[in-house]
């Protein structure tokens, strides 16, 4: 069950124009997975999300949801899947129940299963005390949450969230996650959502009932860290792919954290060095990125070169890489 | 019905009834369009408001002079001593025309010579020609009048009677009343606006607010979509329609002589046209602005050509040919002939069918373009 793709898209193409938004992109994800796309603005995540969904056709490529193919059985394949765009997209003039309840009827619920499920899905998404309140009235976070809610009313197999938690605050993200890893890590779990309907080719009433595929983009790297799986796309192509600890092991040993001051002179020296490919400040201290096998060799010879001009060395030392690391490297390797 | 269109059509109502300034406006706007077209829009010319420059100060010109006034056509508002002050009161748009007895009107009608001078405002065309022919007409039977009376007077009454008489009857709406002639042709031309404008911007602003993202990804069809979106406007549409006959009818005394069902059918003829219109400039259009446009781009020649304000008898030969693509052209005489002269189908049957093909046409164009997509 497990090893089913619930999503699996191949070489997808689409360009507007001269513009080649998504170019050559495979995915696939599956139950119970949370693969996190991440990239810059204009990398083509939302161009991909809606190829996926069908709201945009490919120049070429297949994909298929839960085993319906998209383009021949679109409206078999969306009533498996849930999608929360990037902008919100629920109607600001109907209440929050009253937009449940729309989407929940249109997704194919009986007209007796959408309260229930709806109250349901508002009480897990903590906007049950919300439901007469217009959708317009909404801060930013409940939005979304308003957005996930509506789309996890049909118990959907497949979810993909388009920057679900841009402009959301820090508490409310938090929040998000952790109902996006409830739905995927316990399904069974009373008073979660499982699926509504049964797929062509994934039975149901095994173990992986229940199981979500959710295929999240975001542009923050302590999201992606949480994904079970990372793309990282750069002018329309996934250019990296593994997981979190498979992506930040490309720069095992390559990343080394310097403290002292003054920063200005600390960041210059770094930059001289040949061996230094980036450096960043993060807060009060530089990370820079060096070449392979020069981690020691550079560690050892800036603290010298820093003191014979008058700076000071805190500390140097050899750090594991972080996501951001990678994803830096990444948008600049594709430059070259 | 299914479930999903029947939620669609409840979303669509609940969303009407959110926003009243909308709704206000869609009831109201016919009411007001119903009395400025049937006040205001009117040829039915009464007391223009005229001087007379009566040199004659006679008895035979005062006797014409209340020929004048008899017949309401005219108002006398001036006694003027000159042409000059003629002049002056048209150029102020005091009075539209002006009436200039001779000196010696009364010698001159007793030598059978008589002349009087009718001088018109030819800057407004429709009151100029209308008190160009009513002048004509009171002249000619006040002459008539005069030629019967000399003749009785000399014993050869039977010798002067004119050989032909015309005998005028007219049908339908005996008083010429232009509110006949208006009413009924602004039921089409709202239900026409109305559907085409509501059905276009409907389908615009789920794209313009985002939320047709969302739409496209359930399992709704696109007819679904389509029917559910547009059916509470068709409700509207034809609420209006009921508003302006019944007010028409009541108010304007516009009479409704054929029946309510085939002006039901047929007016829903046209409605296939104008939804088609909307829907179709909805996938053109990419913001409400854009779809007002494009509709109006649309409403304009088919207002203008329909023969709601002019007859198309008196268009070149080219607009007229023009005007056979306009579907509002159809309804017009339809419902013209349906409320005034009360027909049957069968009388208006090419009409009926031209709604219908061009309905088809419309409807199954825009329908194909219609796609639940966001390319």
């Amino acid at each position: 069950m497990d090893d089913i793709n619930l999503i699996e898209a191949k070489n997808l193409y689409r360009h507007f124009g001269a513009t080649r938004a998504v170019d050559g992109v495979s995915i696939s994800v599956k139950a119970g997975e949370i693969y996190g796309l991440v990239g810059s603005d204009g990398a083509g995540k939302t161009t991909t999300m809606r190829l996926i969904v069908g709201a945009l056709l490919p120049n070429s490529g297949e994909i298929t949801v839960c085993g319906y193919d998209v383009r021949k059985h679109t409206e078999d394949a969306r009533s498996q899947l849930g999608y929360l765009s990037q902008r919100f997209s629920l109607y600001e003039d109907l209440t929050v129940l009253e937009n449940i309840r729309f989407f929940a009827e249109v997704r194919g619920l009986k007209s007796n299963e959408w309260y229930p499920r709806s109250m349901e899905i508002l009480e897990f998404v903590g906007l049950a005390n919300f439901a007469t309140r217009r959708a317009g009235q909404l801060s930013g976070g409940m939005k979304q949450k308003l957005g996930l809610a509506s789309a996890l009313v049909t118990r959907p197999r497949v979810l993909l969230l388009d920057e679900p938690t841009t402009g959301v605050d820090p508490v409310t993200r938090q929040d998000f996650w952790q109902l996006l890893i409830q739905i995927t890590s316990t399904p069974l779990a009373p008073n979660l959502p499982s699926p509504l309907h049964s797929s062509p080719n994934i039975g149901s009433g095994d173990g992986g009932e229940g199981a979500v595929a959710v295929l999240i983009s975001t542009p923050y790297m302590d999201e992606a860290a949480r994904c079970n799986r990372v793309g990282f796309m750069r002018h329309g192509k996934i250019i990296a792919e593994g997981t979190p600890s498979q992506l930040r092991s490309r720069l095992t040993d390559r990343v080394i954290e310097l403290r002292g001051s003054p920063l200005k002179l600390l960041r210059r020296i770094a930059q001289e060095d040949l061996d230094v490919e980036d450096v960043r400040a993060f807060g009060d201290r530089l990370h820079l990125r060096v070449r392979e096998g020069k981690a020691d060799l550079v560690a050892s010879r800036l603290p010298s070169a820093i003191r014979s001009e008058g700076g000071n060395v805190d500390g140097i030392r050899v750090i594991p890489a972080v996501l951001e690391d990678v994803f830096i490297e990444l948008s600049e390797q594709s430059y070259e | 019905m299914t479930l999903r269109l029947a939620s669609i059509i409840r979303k669509e109502f609940i969303q009407i009834l959110r926003d009243p300034r909308t709704l206000i406006m869609t009831l109201i706007m016919p009411i007001m369009q119903l009395f400025l077209l049937g006040y205001a829009a009117t040829t039915d010319i009464k007391n223009i408001p005229i001087a007379v420059w009566d040199q004659s100060r006679s008895p035979q010109s005062r006797a014409l002079l209340d020929a004048f006034r008899s017949a309401n056509y005219f108002t006398i508002e001036y006694e003027v001593g000159s042409q000059q002050d003629i002049r002056t009161l048209i150029e102020d748009g005091k009075i539209r025309a002006a009436l200039i007895i001779p000196p010696d009107y009364s010698q001159q009608l007793i030598e059978n010579d008589a002349q009087v001078l009718v001088i018109l405002d030819g800057s407004d065309a429709t009151s100029g020609s209308t008190a160009l022919s009513a002048s004509q007409l009171i002249g000619q039977a006040y002459a008539t009048k005069i030629m019967t009376e000399d003749a009785s007077r000399l014993g050869r009454g039977s010798a002067v009677a004119p050989p032909v008489q015309f005998l005028t009857q007219v049908w339908y709406n005996p008083d010429l009343v232009s509110a006949y002639f208006m009413i009924p042709a602004v039921i089409g031309i709202i239900l026409y606006v109305i559907s085409t404008m509501l059905t276009a911007t409907t389908i615009v602003r789920e794209r313009e607010r985002g939320t047709i993202e969302q739409l496209i990804v359930t399992p709704i069809r696109s007819w679904e979509l389509v029917v559910g979106k547009i059916l509470p406007y068709v409700v509207l549409a034809f609420l209006d329609t009921f508003e302006v006959l019944i007010l028409g009818h009541y108010w304007f005394g516009v009479p409704v002589r054929g029946s309510l069902a085939l002006i039901l059918e047929t007016s829903g003829l046209l409605l296939l046209s104008s939804l088609g219109i909307g829907l179709f400039a909805s996938t053109v259009a990419n913001t409400q602005q854009e779809a007002m446009l494009t509709v109006w781009m649309t409403l304009l020649p088919s207002i203008f050509l329909s023969g709601f304000f002019f007859p198309l008898e008196a268009m070149p030969p080219f607009l007229q040919a023009f005007a056979y693509i306009i579907p509002l052209r159809y309804y017009l005489i339809v419902i013209r002939a349906l409320l005034i002269k009360g027909v049957g189908a069968s009388s208006i049957q090419g009409e009926i069918i031209a709604l219908a093909v061009f309905g088809i046409i419309i409807m199954g164009i825009a329908s194909l373009r219609f796609r639940k997509r966001l390319d």
